[in-house]
């Protein structure tokens, strides 16, 4: 008995004089070949021309600031205990007077980096992120870098500019 | 009267403009080859090196040169040196009988656009064919080395076995013809009278027989990765297996320059009279060497397109299908034509020959099917 009527049995008789004479299947095969070289290439030339890699593409680390320019961030700690890779370290540091429209906490992170040769982009300190603060944006990828100091990426590199706020999409 | 007579003038501009036009087809022919593969394959090929890629040829003779050119110890030297001069050369002497075009008067000077037109012109090309194999041998003798060998005997066994089909092939040809001079073979043909349709099965057998002499796929058994590392060209490097790479794709160009000039009626075209009476006889005349590079050309597209499509054969079925395939095949288009001459209907013959050797099969098929089953 079958498990399943799924299975096809292939029965490789003796070829017939078509076949043996391999010329149709030649002028078949021609034609195929023929046809893809008419067709759209589905490779495209990428430096210059860039596919879109969906709304949750896990790119370029950003920390957001909220509507009013303040950093979320409030350096509990957490991304960096989630991340598997141990990429993340942070310096805390307690919000003066004054400081309230750059820091949204009492408590916010002074140095914030990123190894970007540690970091695998999984996501992790995406999804600890309380605060939501820290995000993988979908639209921008981490340059190659060729030397060592270029690797770890400081706060300079990773806060949201307010000019070009990122945006993903099925945000407001 | 001296040897720099116009004439000879004429004729040395003609030869280094053709010379020039078949290393830079044989040149591009590389770029085109990745070009046609990528499409074929849905990809966009080469495409850094300037607008689409167009300066590849340049920068891949640069590499060439600037690779080390390595001399194995144990090799014997001079036939090392000597083996791509030979491909390179036998590769360029064959367009000397190809008729480009009719003849023309510049500056005063009347001249057929044709190297020499020798006599024996079609034996010329089968001359050189032949010697082209030395070329491979050689360079394979003097690698010493084992893989390189195997793939120089290959070569030199598998040219041989099929220069004869493609010779009876020319025999039907010649039978027409009634000369063994290209310019006469391409006179008969003039105004539509092409070949191919009184040779129908002699041009299947001469493009088969194309492939296998040009060592392209599905015949490129001389450099089969797999089994012989890269075959006859294994130990060169540098610009001594640049010359290699660049005599098969001269060969390639030349043999459809030869195609056509026996079988598609050589730079002969629909209207060829017309312009010849509105423009006079000169511009009717380049406009054919046009026509025979651009048919040229389709022979060249024709066997990338078959390159990327088929894979090899194995060396006994290569074996086999010269043998046992195409030399009968040929020998059967002789009589075929023969015949055609006799009742004087040559292009009826052509069909029927196809006919029969259908029928035959299918008849020979039906028979030993029989058997099998008793």
């Amino acid at each position: 008995m079958k498990l399943s009527n799924k299975t096809k049995v292939l029965e490789q008789g003796e070829m017939t004089l078509a076949e043996r004479m391999y010329l149709p299947a030649i002028v078949g095969g021609m034609a195929t070949t023929l046809k893809h070289f008419f067709s759209k290439p589905v490779t495209i030339r990428y430096p210059e021309q860039q596919r879109y890699l969906g709304p949750i593409y896990r790119g370029h680390h950003i920390l957001k600031k909220d509507e009013q320019g303040a950093e979320r961030c409030t350096a509990c700690g957490l991304c960096a205990v989630a991340c598997p890779a141990e990429a993340i370290s942070m310096v805390a540091e307690e919000r003066k007077k004054g400081e309230e429209k750059l820091y949204r906490e009492e408590k916010y992170a002074k140095v914030y980096e990123i190894n970007m040769l540690r970091c695998i982009f999984c996501g992790l300190c995406e999804e600890a992120c309380p605060k939501e603060a820290i995000f993988l944006r979908h639209d921008k990828m981490v340059p190659v870098f060729s030397t060592r100091d270029e690797v770890i990426y400081g706060k300079d590199k990773l806060v949201e500019n307010m000019d070009q706020r990122y945006l993903r999409d099925g945000w407001k | 009267m001296e040897l720099l007579n116009d004439v000879f003038t004429a004729k040395a501009i003609f030869i280094g403009i053709v010379f020039a036009i078949t290393l830079g087809i044989a040149a591009y022919s590389t770029y085109f080859e990745r070009k046609i593969a990528a499409f074929m394959q849905d990809r966009i090929g080469p495409d850094r090196a300037g607008p689409f890629g167009i300066f590849q040829p340049l920068a891949d003779a640069v590499k060439m040169f600037m690779k080390e050119d390595f001399i194995p110890a144990n090799s014997n030297k001079w036939l090392f040196i000597a083996g791509p001069c030979l491909s390179m050369l036998t590769a360029l002497m064959t367009s000397a009988v190809v008729p480009f075009g009719d003849t023309v008067t510049v500056a005063g000077v009347t001249f057929d656009l044709q190297g020499i037109d020798v006599n024996i012109g079609i034996l010329w090309v089968f001359g050189i064919v032949s010697l082209g194999v030395y070329g491979i041998l050689v360079g394979g003798w003097a690698s010493n080395n084992k893989y390189s060998l195997l793939g120089a005997i290959r070569a030199a066994s598998q040219n041989i076995s099929y220069e004869l089909a493609m010779g009876m092939s020319i025999i039907a040809i010649l039978m027409l013809s009634g000369s063994l001079s290209t310019k006469a073979i391409v006179e008969t043909q003039q105004a539509g009278h092409w070949n191919i349709l009184q040779q129908p099965i002699g041009f299947v057998i001469f493009l088969i027989c194309a492939f296998a002499e040009c060592n392209r796929t599905p015949f490129d058994l001389p450099e089969c990765e797999t089994e012989l590392i890269g075959g006859y060209h294994t130990e060169y490097s540098s610009m001594k297996l640049g010359f290699y790479l660049f005599a098969e794709y001269i060969n390639m160009f030349i043999s459809g320059a030869v195609m056509a000039t026996l079988f598609f009626g050589g730079y002969d075209y629909p209207g060829y009279s017309f312009i010849a009476a509105q423009f006079g006889s000169n511009v009717a005349a380049f406009l054919g060497m046009g026509a025979l590079i651009g048919k040229a050309l389709l022979f060249v597209f024709v066997f990338m397109w078959v390159r990327w499509t088929l894979p090899r054969f194995r060396y006994d079925q290569l074996m086999g299908l010269g043998w046992t395939g195409l030399i009968p095949l040929s020998m059967f288009n002789v009589v075929i034509t023969g015949f055609g001459i006799l009742i004087d209907q040559p292009i009826l013959a052509g069909l029927g020959g196809i006919v029969i050797l259908f029928v035959g099969l299918v008849v020979n098929d039906a028979l030993s099917r029989k058997k099998k089953i008793a």
